[in-house]
């Protein structure tokens, strides 16, 4: 059992420079992202790094198709999104991630499931992971900022070395709920 | 070369005979139509994931920025996947060509009329999405100058190529002997073609 996280989380944010030096460790050459708050941090780290060429996508699926042609090229792509955004993926992930046996290391931002001020992120944060493992995807959650690091080692692996579809999934409650006042 | 054009043409002269270019081609017509023009290692069929080739493409073209890239797509694919031409622009390689074949119909499901059988012109949304060498192209001659282009990809440009092959109501059957459609197959041939068997050790 964990301690609670005060909502919204008010303590210094760290773990996404954790992140991005998983990233680096793995050799990551390629991020993929929709603008999302809760890597709002990673994306800006990524972009001030010459060695990864960081894309913006106007729809998550378009990541899948990015990260399959980085790896049929030689490099490794990571895509960011939230869990919103995954819905827009399923095709693009079974379809061609799937049935080409790519290597996809997905890091995803929870809504809708800690604390949520906005009920329309709720229905898709609730069947989040129950989508990911009806296509066969492996999941992975973050709760707590000192577990960033090491599932995103463990992720990248999984991904890359034995050529599995792979989400992190960063909690709401790592991250912080969204407030608006 | 001038004249009408065909479908096949089309891949006939930009893939047959262009054993270094890398391709990712989109599903049915002109993954028959690139099976055709003979199959080779560094060609990518795709037989699912339809609105992809060319995010594909574009995730191929960053990874190699030594090697020239060719999405060579239908336009019911090029369709569902719009927003990846902004994408395209946006990330701006010089070592990308997207090539459409636009017959205005779904050919795989029955030959049904697609948008740009109305008045939804791809080269048009290209341009408009930031892609500034958008071309439309209707005849033999412009399509030599397409394969002109895709000689200097990565070399002597600013940024991707966009084409709009125009062949109305052109339908492309599958081939007698079948394009490889195992996708890891696909894969492992393509990374081995490119970068050695040490990729799949």
């Amino acid at each position: 059992m964990t301690a609670p996280v005060p909502l919204p989380v008010s303590t210094p944010v760290t773990w996404p420079d954790a992140l991005y030096d998983t990233l680096k460790e793995v050799g990551i050459d390629q991020i993929g992202h929709v603008p999302d708050a809760g890597h709002a941090r990673l994306i800006d780290r990524c972009e001030h790094d010459p060695g990864i060429a960081v894309t913006g996508l106007t729809s998550e699926e378009e990541g899948v198709g990015l990260a399959a042609g980085a790896w049929l090229g030689g490099q490794r792509a990571a895509l960011l999104m939230q869990s919103s955004g995954l819905g827009n993926c399923i095709n693009a992930i079974a379809s061609l991630a799937e049935a080409g046996q790519f290597p996809l290391l997905m890091i995803i931002t929870m809504r809708g499931e800690w604390g949520e001020f906005n009920p329309w992120q709720v229905p898709l944060g609730r069947a989040t992971r129950d989508v990911l493992l009806a296509i066969d995807c492996r999941v992975l959650n973050v709760h707590r900022p000192d577990e960033v690091g090491d599932t995103a080692l463990a992720a990248a692996r999984l991904a890359f070395d034995s050529s599995q579809r792979v989400a992190m999934l960063l909690t709401q409650r790592l991250i912080g709920t969204k407030a608006f006042r | 070369m001038t004249g009408a054009l065909t479908r096949q043409m089309i891949a006939d002269r930009l893939v047959g005979n262009d054993a270094d270019l890398l391709v990712v081609t989109g599903l049915g017509g002109t993954a028959w139509d690139a099976s055709r023009a003979g199959d080779r290692e560094l060609t990518y069929y795709l037989w699912g994931g339809m609105g992809l080739a060319a995010s594909m493409g574009l995730g191929l073209a960053l990874s190699r920025p030594d090697r020239r890239v060719l999405v060579l797509t239908g336009d019911g694919e090029m369709l569902m996947g719009l927003g990846s031409l902004a994408t395209v622009a946006r990330a701006a390689p010089t070592n990308l060509a997207i090539v459409v074949v636009d017959n205005e119909l779904y050919g795989e499901t029955g030959g049904q009329m697609s948008h740009t059988a109305g008045a939804c012109d791809l080269a048009a949304v290209a341009r408009a999405t930031g892609i500034a060498d958008s071309r439309l192209v209707s005849d033999a001659a412009q399509l030599e100058d397409v394969a002109g282009a895709l000689r200097t990809l990565g070399t002597e440009r600013q940024g991707p190529v966009f084409a709009v092959v125009r062949v109305p109501g052109q339908l492309s059957g599958p081939p007698a002997e079948l394009p490889p459609r195992d996708g890891t197959y696909l894969k492992h041939r393509f990374r081995e073609a490119l970068m050695g068997s040490a990729v799949l050790r």
